[in-house]
């Protein structure tokens, strides 16, 4: 267990969550054991673990992903423990930004195109996205990349591309699934550099899900999970 | 929706396999419609042509022309039931005809009809020895003025003219007067020689509100009276043709719907991962597979669209009755709505699977 302190707001408030999955023959599997964690409003934590650790299973019940079996879930003030399917829906498209592990950007659609995406499957507020689409372009230094396609651009320019649609709904958190995974030891440092300034520079909550302690030191924290628990 | 329709301009290579599969099965229904109607159009035209409010048989004709008798006796009776305006005799006989400049067996299949009261674009009666014909007998190198001899009597009818849609059984139709033709089933058909003012049938006009079944109940059933359109269904053949034909579209359809739906379902297996982000991201199955449905009415709307041009095309360079081939808008439309509606049931198929699709599969499944 382990919590922010002294942060005057919260991104993110997990409080003694469980998650237990049922198996096929009846037995039950505990993915999640007991888990609070506080993250403040513009707090990096960097979540540490081998695979089977129950890293995901945090990452999706924090992202709305994934309902809780018990525990208290609240991301930038909403509560979202008790949420159905389409209320879950509705809080990824407005309150939560996501980066995948392979990036995972639309083939067919251009780097503009992929950060209007988030709109087009929420608000579709049309103008006023298309500004934000070129102004996060713009900051994320891809404006001259805007109409190539995932497949013209490098690891790199496409990790980015998946940073500004994570952006894209001005959301109160935003999860990294290994950000760092595919990428050579030079490009994953940079690629750090990417999300620790952007993140900081807006304000915004993240969680980086990573295998690779050597990234860890551009998180103010590390919170490492074993076996579905949380340890300091 | 958008989406999906943004993958189908910037990647149409990938929904090429399913278009020209479709394309062929469309040209396929569209092509069995049209034989289907030509064949039903070809046997159907001198009964659709008859401005009458009942056709009569007698009673075991069974509709049909060869087994109907008609004397004047029951014609009169006919004649007398309240609402009936015009009584008018018709016969008919089917026969091989001799055109000049034809082989000796090369004979053109006519219908011969004589009649009192003129179908719908056809004259009145002709002087005797002469006839209107079809113009379908055109495609046997019939041309108007040209005496054909018919059948094995090789019965002289001088061609005065022509008229369309009118053939009966597959076969042109020539009108003649009663007289020629009551000659001409006599030197022809010996067996089936009729006396003087007997007909096969009455076409029948008036004002009566149900007036077949007035004339059966009048004459004590020894008529079998239709409406136009009942007679044309009882001509013998026209539903068996049409339930077969019927059933062959059927299965096209099905197979149609079976195309698309292995089309989508591959697709959406393939597309798990894309569709697990999208959703992870905020889309509603509901979205995602309306998309799929977008997509499927797209590309089988583009089939339908070069199927029709295809077979309009085909249609055009056909030499005229050399294929009982009839294309008309209905049967395009009705062909591109059956098609239609296979793509969307053909995307149910998938939509189980998009509904199964879990967004957190997009975050990995192992830690």
């Amino acid at each position: 267990m382990t919590t922010a302190p002294a942060a005057v707001s919260t991104a993110l408030q997990l409080n003694d969550v469980r998650k237990v999955y049922t198996m096929g023959d009846g037995s039950q599997v505990v993915a999640l054991d007991h888990a609070t964690l506080t993250l403040g409003s513009d707090e990096m934590v960097a979540l540490v673990g081998p695979s089977g650790s129950g890293k995901t299973t945090l990452c999706s019940i924090a992202g709305g992903i994934l309902s809780a079996t018990e525990g208290t879930i609240v991301v930038g003030g909403e509560d979202i423990s008790n949420h159905n399917a389409k209320e879950l829906t509705k809080f990824r498209q407005d309150r939560v930004g996501f980066v995948f592990q392979s990036v995972n950007l639309v083939p067919f659609l251009n780097a503009r195109e992929n950060l209007l995406v988030v709109d087009e499957l929420g608000k579709r507020t049309g103008a006023p996205a298309r500004a934000r689409a070129d102004q996060l372009l713009e900051e994320l230094g891809l404006a001259d990349r805007a109409k190539n396609l995932p497949s013209q651009l490098s690891g790199g320019q496409r990790q980015r591309v998946a940073i500004g649609r994570a952006l894209m709904n001005d959301p109160a958190l935003v999860l990294f699934d290994e950000p760092t995974s595919a990428l050579d030891t030079k490009l994953g440092e940079q690629v750090m550099e990417l999300i620790q300034g952007e993140m900081k520079s807006r304000g915004i909550a993240a969680i980086v899900v990573t295998h690779d302690e050597r990234i860890t030191h551009y998180c103010d924290r590390s919170v490492h999970i074993v076996d579905g628990r949380l340890e300091a | 929706m958008k989406l999906a329709l943004k993958e189908l301009r910037r990647r149409p290579g990938r929904f090429a396999t399913a278009t020209v599969i479709l394309t062929l099965i469309a040209i396929l229904l569209m092509f069995l419609g049209g034989l289907l109607d030509g064949l039903i159009a070809s046997s159907t035209g001198a009964i659709r042509a008859q401005n009458a409010d009942a056709i009569v048989y007698s009673d075991t004709a069974q509709a049909s022309f060869v087994r109907s008798r008609i004397d004047p006796e029951l014609r009169a009776q006919v004649e007398a039931v309240e609402g009936v305006t015009e009584v008018g005799g018709i016969g008919n006989v089917q026969l091989g005809a001799r055109v000049p400049g034809n082989g000796p067996r090369d004979l053109a299949s006519v219908a011969l009809f004589g009649y009192e009261l003129a179908p719908d674009g056809v004259p009145d009666a002709p002087p005797y020895g002469q006839a209107w014909a079809d113009d379908s007998i055109k495609a046997d190198g019939v041309e108007e003025g040209m005496i054909i001899e018919v059948g094995p009597a090789r019965t002289p009818i001088a061609i005065i003219g022509f008229v369309a849609d009118t053939n009966f059984n597959g076969q042109s139709s020539l009108w003649a007067s009663p007289d020629t033709w009551r000659d001409t089933l006599s030197a022809n058909r010996p067996d089936a020689q009729l006396g003087p003012d007997v007909f096969q049938a009455l076409i029948v006009r008036g004002d009566g509100a149900n007036l077949p079944d007035a004339i059966d109940a009048a004459t004590g059933g020894a008529t079998d009276s239709y409406s136009v359109d009942g007679a044309v269904a009882a001509i013998p053949g026209v539903t068996e043709q049409q339930g077969t034909f019927n059933q062959i579209i059927g299965v096209t359809v099905a197979i149609a719907l079976v195309v698309i739906g292995l089309f989508f379902a591959l697709l959406t297996v393939e597309r798990t991962s894309l569709y697990g982000v999208l959703k992870a991201l905020g889309a509603k199955s509901s979205t995602i597979f309306a998309g799929l449905v977008a997509q499927a009415v797209v590309v089988t709307a583009i089939a339908a669209f070069v199927a029709g041009t295809l077979v309009i095309l085909l249609d055009l360079l056909l030499p005229p009755g050399s294929i009982p081939l009839l294309i008309t808008p209905s049967r395009i439309i009705l062909s591109v709505v059956l098609l239609l509606v296979a793509a969307v049931l053909g995307c149910s198929f998938s939509l189980r699977r998009v509904l199964r699709i879990d967004p957190a599969s997009a975050i990995g499944t192992t830690s």
